[in-house]
């Protein structure tokens, strides 16, 4: 039920939208996207990573710097930002940038958890902050319109014979 | 992820991918070539456009690796490549793919840290200083 809520969305060209339930109170869904002891535990996409970094300084103003490595071949994934608001359980807005960019520029992350039944809504924003960004991240589709087209491309050339 | 001097980097081929297949004159293009090679006269045919159009077109595929043109024959037949197909279609998986590990992992805390509150007892006051 829980993971069913996630979703990728596309709400505008300049948005990228994360959204998902979790069956927790806002304080304990609060708490492990900003305490690093936390985070480091969960924050780590599919398995074989691990972070070797995880600082947040979470005021206005202050850094927070995320650092991932593979356990396997030793490839290393960085990002970082600064946040810019700080609402306790209820919003986090933060720059992002990753040390190998796949857009150019920086971004904005809006987080906001919002009490839903038992559990807790956490919804990540990511606002591109100039237009050639913007219009990577359109590009980059996700899910709707170009996705599906692709998805259907995709199937053809599943099923074309071997070249 | 490789970098690297003379070629595309990773980020550099999935913008240029992305870039070729937001187009959907450009996916048709794509989905005819799937079932075989074509001239630029078999690929205008369907659409009401004239060749010029479709040989730009072809440029932008050609240039984002997704095609590649026979340079010596007349009819100059265009191929579908999918690698770089592939490799979007993996960035996209990947970040999907990042956000659903991580959160069900961080659903096994959330309920870590649940029944460990308890044992505590309902003592859960928030530290974080105000602005």
């Amino acid at each position: 039920m829980y993971p069913d809520s996630f979703k990728v969305s596309t709400p505008s060209d300049r948005e990228i939208r994360v959204t998902r339930v979790f069956n927790a109170p806002r304080a304990l869904v609060f708490d492990a996207f900003t305490k690093p002891e936390l985070v480091r535990r969960w924050l780590l996409g599919p398995p074989g990573w691990s972070m070797r970094v995880c600082e947040i300084d979470l005021k206005v103003a202050g850094a927070y710097r995320y650092l991932w490595r593979h356990d396997g071949d030793g490839r290393e994934m960085g990002m970082g930002g600064v946040f810019r608001e700080i609402v306790p359980l209820e919003r986090i807005v933060a720059t992002e940038r990753f040390d190998e960019p796949w857009y150019p520029g920086e971004a904005i992350d809006t987080t906001v958890f919002v009490e839903e039944g038992n559990g807790t809504r956490m919804t990540i924003t990511v606002l591109y902050e100039s237009m050639e960004a913007r219009d990577t991240a359109r590009k980059s589709g996700m899910e709707r319109g170009m996705a599906m087209s692709y998805n259907r491309l995709e199937e053809q050339l599943l099923s074309m014979p071997a070249m | 992820m490789e970098l690297s001097g003379n070629t595309f980097t990773t980020s550099e081929r999935l913008d240029a991918t992305f870039a070729a297949l937001s187009d959907p004159t450009r996916r048709a293009i794509l989905a005819r070539l799937a079932t075989g090679e074509a001239s630029v006269a078999e690929l205008a045919a369907p659409f009401a456009m004239s060749q010029p159009a479709i040989s730009k077109h072809l440029k932008v595929l050609e240039g984002a690796g997704l095609i590649t043109r026979d340079r010596d024959a007349q009819r100059r037949p265009s191929r579908l490549d999918a690698r770089p197909l592939a490799e979007a279609n993996q960035w996209l998986a990947e970040y999907r793919e990042f956000w659903k590990s991580s959160f069900s992992r961080l659903d096994e805390l959330l309920n870590e840290s649940k029944t460990g509150k308890k044992k505590k007892g309902k003592k859960q006051k928030h530290k974080h200083k105000k602005h």
